[in-house]
């Protein structure tokens, strides 16, 4: 596991969510307040086929912190990033540490 | 003390009988034992025939998995019970064991009546009745090319199946004049014999068998009494059953005149401690060739047995079943024996249906139906029949096909009394379902399981789908109201909490009223009710969480990801310097454009980083935002009006540019589209809008709650003869209602519609102030006008804000998963092949 250092814990956007570029990857970061948590999935939406998630709504669902796609709706885990509707269907997930205001994912090796 | 229970005949009736009483609270009071004469307990005789088409010995098995010994029942297997000394009350077996009982139980069944004619024992000449016989049947089939069933009723037909499974060239001989002649009548013989000739099966009825004997060709010769001969290798008899009566005539039980051991209604025999089930059982002279029955008999036994009341009353001998891929069914009074019964007949000859209902003489009640070819209105029928349920006025109605427009007359399940049986095998009431449905059954095979309704004959579980889907549509709209999990209010309800209590934001709205994090429904919900109320700019810190990405990036999102942009053209009324404008930024961002439905014009293929330059031009030329992106106004269709048009009555531009202007960014359940048309020629479609307004030489009239899309709606003349002044209050009226009112993501047609009292309702509401509301809903309307401010131009001069509209955080880099392809001038995103094939030249 390699740690990154992405962004400043101030752009983050609060219940809501930013994309990055981690080595040549498409990171969605999303910041929920009323946990204090940051998650970062894939920003892909393998319905969709698009790069969208980092701009779709969060909350969440039955307990689990959850992204909707703002294409088709369709709902991500942004713990374990399985789909809720189809739980043959994940996205990849990431490790996420906030340290000195600065955010960070790690990534393997 | 124990008692003893001997039960004599481990068939499906025995097995019935057994299940019951080890699930019943009196089950230690005995000692069970029981006999069976097969090598193997009972297993489904119903679907015999599918032995054929691969199920094993193990699949029909009705048996759970150690069922005797769990239960500590005494099964001798293979065992015929061989004599009862009444006197002693001994059973003694045909190996020689002796059983003392204190209560007795026949369930004995009956066997395949093999007439009398010289040969009937012959080589191949077989029965059909246990796995053995189909194992008889499938030896003999191995050396023939011909199969012969004697007897065309339900389970000659059954059979006739099973010898064309096995390859045989078959052939059907009933001595009646037609076919399954106990449940239909002669017209649906008829039918039925056609079907079943189609499949490949020659029929021949009134044919008297009068001798069997040595064949030319094959090896058996029928021979009928009318001289006609036919050639068959295999002879298989199922011309109805005999009850096994004979144990209990040694034993001196009372017996029917043809056999049969006589029950009462509490099935006891002449013998008070012996009882008898199913087809050995003559009740009030009748035997039951069906299962059902005697399912009803062994309940009716078990609670004799634990003294609680019950009693054998007779049993509904309607059918339904498919022999050979043909539908029968036949239901009561099929023969209309009835006195005064009319008949309904229906007859399709091109698709070979047949179907007749036998009604009572004042057409009130359903006394019988035939339905032969299909018959998917049996479960109705049934309920008709069995319930006593009131006929619609034409009851033929029941059996017509219905054209594509017309709405089933069937029986919803809602109709039925609670006390209807839905499963006659398992004496079902769609009461009990409807608990069980209650106690959290969702699904069908839940319902199977929890009350076994379905299980046996499963005829009707098209019916147990109905209820339960009728159940659970009524449970899930009282439950539904909710919003969402995060909210046990009504989107009405919310917003007279936010009204009441002066809720600004979101988080303020959760904490009181709410639960969790929130949702995609909740937030835009809640956001959309801040908006029409409050008038605040949409991305605001504290409202910006709760935005669609189109309201967040005020732009809406495509299937690539891309945005597409649309400036308001008020009136569709634009300047060729602002056409100019926008086919300049059209070419300069490499833009797809298109002309909408709504008199604009749609710009396709923004990335998200560039909306905040593309807009600052089209701001700068003097554009507004269109709303595109928002549930809101969208536009204001207008025809050219008097202006120009040499019909016009009045200036329609004019005022869909007014009204346009004036309502413009009003947040609301869902899109709102106007229409304004300059005479009643109607050029701009105003009746197929939410609010439509036409010129009259007497005024304005005002039209509402119409709509296009997927489900048109003509709107509704609300108001006629209006001045421009009332139109517009008319107008702030109705649509503050609306929003106010209106449930999340309903378009004004459907809020019309479940709209207790309707039209006269909300003009009562409207127009005569009926609620006293008025000043209220217009003071609201003046506040969003006043507030109104360009979302686009508000965000442009907002350096934080134009932050986010950035793909990457950290890197100005586009998404590279974006790429177009030309097609007639212009863009469109690239389909997967294309996109491939692109990754390839960037690889290379």
């Amino acid at each position: 596991m390699v740690w990154f250092d992405i962004c400043a814990a101030a752009d983050l956007q609060p219940d809501s969510g930013v994309c990055a570029l981690v080595q040549g990857q498409q990171i969605a970061l999303f910041y929920m307040t009323a946990t204090e948590s940051v998650y970062a999935v894939h920003n892909f939406d393998p319905f969709g086929q698009a790069n969208v998630l980092a701009r779709g709504l969060i909350g969440d669902l039955d307990g689990q912190p959850m992204v909707a796609s703002p294409l088709y709706k369709h709902h991500f885990n942004l713990k374990t990033g399985v789909c809720l509707e189809d739980g043959g269907v994940h996205i990849p997930v990431y490790p996420v540490r906030v340290d000195n205001a600065r955010v960070y994912v790690g990534m393997p090796e | 003390m124990k008692q003893t229970l001997v039960v004599i005949g481990n068939g499906m009736v025995g097995q019935h009988f057994l299940a019951g009483l080890v699930a019943s609270p009196e089950k230690d009071q005995y000692d069970i034992v029981t006999f069976c004469e097969e090598p193997r307990p009972a297993y489904d005789r119903v679907h015999l025939s599918e032995f054929f088409a691969g199920k094993t010995a193990e699949d029909l098995s009705l048996v759970p998995e150690g069922f005797f010994a769990t239960h500590g029942i005494t099964l001798h297997l293979g065992d015929r019970a061989a004599s009862i000394d009444r006197d002693q009350k001994i059973v003694t077996s045909a190996k020689g064991v002796s059983i003392r009982y204190d209560k007795l139980v026949l369930a004995t069944g009956s066997y395949p009546f093999v007439p009398p004619v010289p040969g009937h024992d012959r080589k191949n000449c077989l029965v059909y009745r246990t796995i053995e016989d189909l194992e008889a049947m499938t030896v003999a089939a191995k050396t023939g090319k011909i199969g012969t069933v004697v007897g065309g009723g339900l389970l000659g037909l059954e059979a006739a199946k099973a010898l064309k499974d096995l390859g045989l060239e078959t052939h059907v001989v009933e001595f009646a004049p037609r076919l399954m002649a106990v449940q239909i009548d002669e017209a649906g013989g008829a039918m039925l014999r056609r079907k079943i000739e189609a499949l490949g099966v020659t029929v021949h009825t009134g044919k008297n068998t009068s001798q069997i004997t040595d064949g030319e060709t094959c090896v058996n010769k029928m021979c009928f009494a009318d001289g006609e001969e036919l050639e068959t290798d295999v002879v298989l008899f199922s011309a109805g059953i005999r009850p096994r009566d004979d144990l209990a005539r040694s034993c001196g039980l009372e017996l029917g005149q043809r056999g049969g051991i006589v029950i009462d209604n509490q099935c006891k025999t002449s013998d008070p401690d012996i009882y008898a089930i199913g087809e050995c059982a003559l009740w009030n002279g009748m035997i039951f060739g069906l299962v059902a029955p005697g399912y009803a008999m062994a309940r009716t036994v078990i609670a004799d047995l634990t003294g609680t009341a019950g009693s054998f009353t007779g049993a509904d001998m309607s059918t339904k079943l498919k022999l050979m891929g043909v539908d029968v069914a036949s239901i009561g009074d099929a023969h209309a024996k009835t006195q005064g019964a009319m008949v309904f007949t229906y007859q399709n000859g091109a698709s070979e249906v047949y179907k007749r209902l036998v009604v009572s003489e004042d057409k009130k009640r359903l006394l019988g139906a035939v339905l032969v070819g299909d018959a998917t209105e049996y479960g109705t029928l049934l309920q008709y029949c069995q319930n006593g349920i009131e006929l619609p006025e034409n009851p033929d109605a029941l059996i017509l096909p219905r054209r594509d427009d017309e709405a089933a007359p069937g029986l919803g399940p809602d109709a039925l009394p609670t006390s209807a049986q839905i499963c006659s095998c398992y004496e079902v009431s769609k009461g009990a379902i409807c608990s069980a449905i209650a106690a959290g059954c969702t699904t069908v095979n839940a319902l199977k399981a929890e009350t076994k309704a379905g299980t046996g004959c499963g005829g009707c579980v098209p019916l147990l789908k109905s209820v339960l889907n009728c159940e659970l549509a009524k449970q899930g709209y009282e439950v539904n109201t909710d919003l969402c999990e995060h909210f046990a209010y009504t989107r009405q309800d919310l917003y007279n909490v936010i009204m009441v209590e002066g809720v600004k934001t979101f988080g303020e709205l959760l904490a009181k009223h709410g639960k969790g994090a929130g949702c995609e429904i909740c937030k835009p919900a809640v956001a959309s009710i801040l908006a029409s109320y409050w008038n605040d700019y949409v991305l605001k810190t504290e409202h910006l969480s709760l935005q669609d990405t189109n309201d967040t990036f005020l732009a809406n999102m495509q299937k690539d990801g891309t945005y597409s942009v649309v400036p308001r053209i008020p009136g569709g009324e634009i300047s060729p310097d602002m056409l100019i404008v926008l086919g300049q930024v059209g070419k300069k961002y490499k833009l797809y454009t298109k002309i909408t439905g709504g008199q604009r014009v749609d710009l396709f293929g923004a990335r998200v980083e560039q909306l905040p330059t593309i807009w600052k031009e089209l701001v700068d030329a003097g554009f507004e935002s269109g709303h595109a992106y928002g549930k809101s106004l969208r536009t204001v269709k207008s025809c050219v009006g008097s202006t120009w048009c040499r019909y016009g009555v009045d200036d329609s531009v004019g005022l869909a540019i007014e009204l346009e202007n004036r309502y413009k960014g009003l947040r609301s359940p869902h899109k709102i589209k106007f229409a304004v048309s300059g005479c009643t020629r109607e050029c701009a479609e105003a009746q197929g809008k939410d609010v439509g307004v036409i010129a009259t030489e007497n005024g304005w009239s005002l039209y509402v709650c119409g709509n296009g899309g997927m489900k048109p709606r003509h709107a509704d003349l609300f108001a006629t003869g209006l001045d421009r002044q009332t139109l517009i209050q008319y107008i702030d009226r109705f649509l503050i209602f609306y929003v106010r009112t209106a449930d999340r993501l309903q378009r004004t047609s459907v809020w019309m519609e479940n709209m207790e009292g309707g039209l006269a309702y909300l003009k009562s509401v409207v127009i005569d102030d009926k609620l006293g509301l008025c000043a209220e809903l217009e003071q609201q309307m003046a506040h969003v006008v006043d507030t109104y401010q360009c979302e686009w131009k508000t965000t442009i001069e907002d350096e934080n804000k134009l932050k986010r509209f950035r793909h990457f955080i950290n890197s100005d880099q586009a998404d590279d998963n974006v790429v177009f392809v030309e097609e007639r001038g212009q863009i469109r995103p690239a389909n997967g092949e294309e996109r491939k094939h692109f990754k390839m030249l960037e690889v290379a």
